[in-house]
Parts: C-alpha cells; sequence; structure tokens
C-alpha cells in the first residue's frame, strides 16, 4: 500500500510540472465556469417560473463528465508508455514494488490531480446557494442548502467515479503502449466508444442485445443516474467494474512486458 | 551470494543466453566481460527480477529469482545500461523517491547521505536532465546504493565516462565490493583486470571461460612473447638469445629488433638482458607484445566465431 502512495505522490507532483496537466485544468474550468454562468443567468431569467424546483449544478458535473473524455486520454497516455520508453519502467520492475502497485499508483495519481481540479470547482455550488440564501459563507451548501444537496451530493460523488474509471481505462491502455501518442488515441476512442458510440446502438437494438447495449453505456449510469440524484448500487457496480477492468489491463499488460 | 544455475532465455526463437551456470561469493567482485550482444544484460534482469528466465534458476541472497523475486528486489541494487532517471526531478527528490519505495525511514536523510557518497551532494537541488553523463551515471549508481544492498549488478558503469570519472568510479566500485558482492559487465578488459576478483567470459550466451584475471592471463596465454632492440647486428644478437635457457621461437626482424618467447611464469627476461649486455649490445627496448588480456578475449570470441560459421558453412 505504501508503495502505491509513493507512486501516486510522485505523479501526482509531476502533473503540476507539465504543462498538459494545467492546460487540462484551465479548459476544463474554463468551460465548466462559462457553463455555470449561463446556468445562473437561465435561473434568474426563470426564477418566477421554476416552481418548487430548486436550482443545483447538475449541469456543471455533467459537463465536467463530459469534458473528462476528452482531457483524461492526455492526462494518461504518458503514465506507464512514457516510463517503457525512457527506461524507467526497468527501474520500477527491479524495485520491490509488485505490479499491481506500480498500475494502481499511476492510477491514484491521477486521481489526485482530477479530484484537486474537481476541487476548485467547488467555487460553483457556494456561489449558486449563496445567490439562492443571499449569504455567502464555505459551507453553504451543506449547512443551510438553498440549491438540492442531495443532487449535488450525488453529482460529484457521479464525476469522481466517472473519472475514476476512465483513468484506470487510461493507465491500463498506457501500459499496453511504448508510445504515448498511440496510448492517447486507444484511449480517446475506447471512452468515446463508452460514453457516446455504444448509445447508439442501445436505442435501435431490441431485446436482450439492447439492453447490454444500454447497460455499457455509460452515459446512462451517469446523467440517468448519478447526476439526476439517484445513487444506485448497480450504477456503483457498473464504475467498479471499469475500474477493476482498467488496473487489471494494467497488470497484465505489465507482466507481459517482463515474459517478451 | 548469487547461485545461477543452466540459465537460458530464449527471445522468441533466439536464444540470448545458453545455460549459463555460475556462483559469486560474499565480498567478490565478479566481471561479466563479453561483446556486445553476448547476453550480459539479459542475464542481468534475469537476475535483478526484471524478467523470468525460461529455463534454468538462480538464487540470489538466498531466495529464488522467480519465486521470491520481491526478497531479491529488497536485496539487490541494480544500474540498468541506460540509466534510468526522471529528467523532471533534482537529484535528492530521485533518491528521496527511491529511498520511498524501499521503505527506507529518513528517506531524505538517507538520500542526502547517498548523494556525499557519489560526490553529487553540491549538486542535490540541480534537474537531472541538466546533468552531464558522468553525473547521470554517478545518480545511477547512487540509486542501486541506496538501501545499502547485499549484492549490486551494474551493466556497463563506466560507459561513456571520461578517463577521470573512469578512476572514480572504479574506486567506488572496488570500495563497495570489499564486503557486498558486486557483478558487473563491461567489454573492456582493462577494466575486468583492474577491478574484478574473477571474471567470466561470456559469447553468445554462453560462458567461454572463467578465472581470476591473473590465472586467465597465464593460463590462456602459455606462453609470453618479447620484442628486443639493440643498436647492432640482430644476426648476431638473435643468435646470443636463442643459447639463452627458456627462450625459444627466436626471430630477427627485419625492422631490426629481435622477437623471443617464453613459457608464461618462468620469467627469462633477466638473464637475456645480461646476455645481451654482456655480448656488448646497448640494449635500448624489451617489451612485451600481444599478450594482453584483450589479444586472450578476442581469440576466444573468434574461435567460437569462426566455429559457428563453419557450422554454417
Amino acid at each position: 500500500m505504501r508503495n502505491i502512495w509513493t507512486i501516486a505522490k510522485r505523479e501526482y507532483d509531476h502533473y503540476f510540472i507539465s504543462p498538459i496537466a494545467y492546460v487540462v485544468a484551465f479548459m476544463m474550468l474554463l468551460t465548466v465556469g462559462v457553463i455555470f454562468a449561463i446556468n445562473v443567468y437561465y435561473y434568474i431569467q426563470n426564477a418566477f417560473q421554476n416552481f418548487g424546483g430548486a436550482p443545483d449544478i447538475s449541469a456543471v458535473t455533467g459537463a465536467f463528465g463530459f469534458l473528462l473524455v476528452l482531457t483524461i486520454p492526455a492526462l494518461t497516455m504518458r503514465l506507464l508508455a512514457d516510463e517503457a520508453r525512457m527506461g524507467t519502467l526497468e527501474l520500477l520492475l527491479t524495485a520491490p514494488v509488485r505490479d499491481f502497485e506500480l498500475v494502481a499508483g499511476k492510477w491514484l495519481g491521477g486521481m489526485l490531480f482530477i479530484l484537486s481540479v474537481l476541487a476548485v470547482t467547488l467555487i460553483f455550488p457556494i456561489i449558486l446557494n449563496g445567490i439562492v440564501i443571499g449569504k455567502f459563507t464555505l459551507l453553504s451548501p451543506l449547512v443551510t442548502p438553498g440549491i438540492d444537496r442531495q443532487l449535488m451530493l450525488s453529482s460529484y460523488l457521479g464525476v469522481i467515479l466517472v473519472a475514476a474509471a476512465f483513468l484506470a481505462l487510461g493507465v491500463g491502455i498506457s501500459a499496453i503502449f511504448t508510445n504515448q501518442i498511440a496510448a492517447f488515441f486507444v484511449t480517446l476512442s475506447v471512452l468515446v466508444l463508452l460514453w457516446w458510440l455504444i448509445g447508439f446502438p442501445a436505442q435501435v437494438v431490441q431485446g436482450g442485445a439492447g439492453e447490454v447495449f444500454n447497460y455499457l453505456s455509460m452515459q446512462s449510469h451517469f446523467y440517468d443516474a448519478f447526476n439526476s440524484g439517484s445513487v444506485k448500487l448497480t450504477d456503483i457496480v457498473y464504475f467498479v467494474s471499469l475500474i477493476a477492468l482498467g488496473l487489471f489491463t494494467g497488470t497484465t499488460a505489465v507482466e507481459v512486458r517482463r515474459w517478451r | 551470494m548469487i547461485q545461477v544455475n543452466g540459465l537460458t532465455k530464449d527471445y522468441g526463437a533466439r536464444r540470448a543466453i545458453d545455460d549459463l551456470t555460475f556462483d559469486a561469493e560474499q565480498g567478490e567482485i565478479v566481471g561479466f566481460l563479453g561483446p556486445n550482444g553476448a547476453g550480459k544484460t539479459t542475464t542481468m534482469r534475469i537476475l535483478t527480477g526484471y524478467m523470468p528466465p525460461t529455463e534454468g534458476t538462480a538464487t540470489v541472497a538466498g531466495y529464488d529469482i522467480v519465486e521470491e523475486s520481491l526478497e531479491v528486489r529488497k536485496r539487490v541494487g541494480y544500474l540498468p545500461e541506460t540509466v534510468p532517471l526522471y529528467n523532471d526531478m533534482t537529484a535528492l527528490e530521485y533518491l528521496k523517491f527511491m529511498a520511498d519505495l524501499r521503505k527506507i525511514p529518513d528517506s531524505e536523510e538517507r538520500a542526502y547521505e547517498t548523494l556525499e557518497r557519489v560526490n553529487l551532494e553540491e549538486r542535490a537541488n540541480s534537474y537531472i536532465g541538466n546533468f552531464s553523463k558522468g553525473m547521470r551515471q554517478r545518480i545511477g549508481l547512487a540509486q542501486a546504493l541506496i538501501h545499502r544492498p547485499e549484492v549490486l549488478i551494474l551493466d556497463e558503469p563506466t560507459i561513456g565516462l571520461d578517463p577521470a570519472q573512469v578512476v572514480e568510479m572504479r574506486h567506488v566500485i572496488r570500495e563497495i565490493g570489499k564486503d557486498r558482492t558486486v557483478l558487473l559487465s563491461t567489454h573492456i578488459l582493462s577494466e575486468a583486470q583492474n577491478i574484478c576478483d574473477r571474471v567470466l567470459i561470456i559469447n553468445k550466451g554462453k560462458i567461454v571461460a572463467e578465472d581470476t584475471p591473473e590465472n586467465l592471463q597465464s593460463r590462456l596465454a602459455g606462453s609470453q612473447r618479447v620484442v628486443l632492440r639493440v643498436r647492432g647486428e640482430t644476426d648476431e644478437l638473435a643468435t646470443k638469445v636463442g643459447k639463452v635457457k627458456g627462450t625459444r621461437d627466436v626471430e630477427a626482424k627485419p625492422d631490426g629488433s629481435v622477437e623471443f618467447e617464453f613459457t608464461a611464469g618462468q620469467d627469462v627476461r633477466p638473464q637475456v638482458a645480461k646476455a645481451v649486455i654482456q655480448a656488448g649490445f646497448d640494449l635500448l627496448e624489451m617489451r612485451p607484445v600481444g599478450l594482453s588480456l584483450e589479444e586472450i578475449f578476442l581469440e576466444l570470441t573468434r574461435d567460437n566465431t569462426n566455429a559457428d560459421s563453419k557450422k554454417a558453412g
């Protein structure tokens, strides 16, 4: 366990000296910020028609989740591929570190980075709650909620699970390749498939196969679940399965590397 | 400390190492000598737990390299041929990271101590990306030493260093080798001669010779050839030299020198020198030729190549 933490910490530190991480963070926060501003404007415009419904920040988390499809591949592409290219993988594979610890450490490092970016977006619920109750304090969304508190918590949990699943898949794919660019495009393809493409056959195909496609589609487990305020075990199982699949792929790929 | 038994590794159809058997004791510096592609790196990678062997077994510090890989890795320090460094880290950060991976308490302190050991303490906070080749090699060595391992495996530790750095690196290795087992690979023979207690000559994945550098020299070089240069008539000199007991194959060369051989270990050079002076010649030069470890090595490896090409033909 300590090894996972050591590797995660080094990866996390690395993100803060890499321009890609700053570009990713900037792009995500800017986009989410603009969407938030538009939403606030919309709420104020419709304040009198919006009977009963409390304003929420699912638009922010929804956009954040969508942006992860585009940005996670950039964050994960170098994680193991670059170690292989630079020869530093030899260092890690001859250190007393299990292959799984290496892969999990890389994943956790990426996770900590995404959580840091996500933490910045917490100002949006604080601002929104402040607008609603007319008072701006740090914990106001939780203590004196003017917005839908349960929806806020489930949306954030959903985004965290999406990020965790995407990062695990990205790390797994990065372990297969020595070339970062190859890792980037393969990860992007897999995420686009899970997020969008698989939704089309889910709509068209009838019966059992359609159900399977529908279960595989991530949108149905995020937008229709966490981001709508519902926390269900089936959805959690879906994300945990993807995390396990990604980390397992990564560990196996590292082991296969040893045998070559 | 290191026991290798019938180690074999295939890369697809190509056999990289073939039935290697050797051992190394504590406090011994063993040199792995061979041309590029002989299988030195492959053997080292297997011993450090980087990859499993196709066949055969090996134990390092008493642990099986396949079954107890993690225990082996805890006890081995390894400097790969391409020094694995993170250019975006400072020397101290890098060593602290390695110390943390090896679960050393007070990792920062240990990192600094190890930097001192390889004389890099002044560059502790410089980025590795700006380091020279020699400094990179030294920080690579520091990484291998940080957990004070029982066994040190160094793949071409002096490659790419300038002469002063080579001397310094050899000094450091000899220091470490006093109480630890060191296995190092090199294709520079003088290096093996200089640092190693024992040399394994490996070619095409097989051990072709194994002994101390001195024994190897005398065993394989059955005789020693000497060039003699004097002022005066060489034919007459050749006769005089031929009369000294123990000389063989005396030959007067057209360039005005005389060559002769004697059996290794039975040095007749003092007698020859005396005879030359007594005969009234002015002795200008007397030096051994063509019997360095270099040539023995070339001889050994060339024989194999010839044998192989004959087989192929």
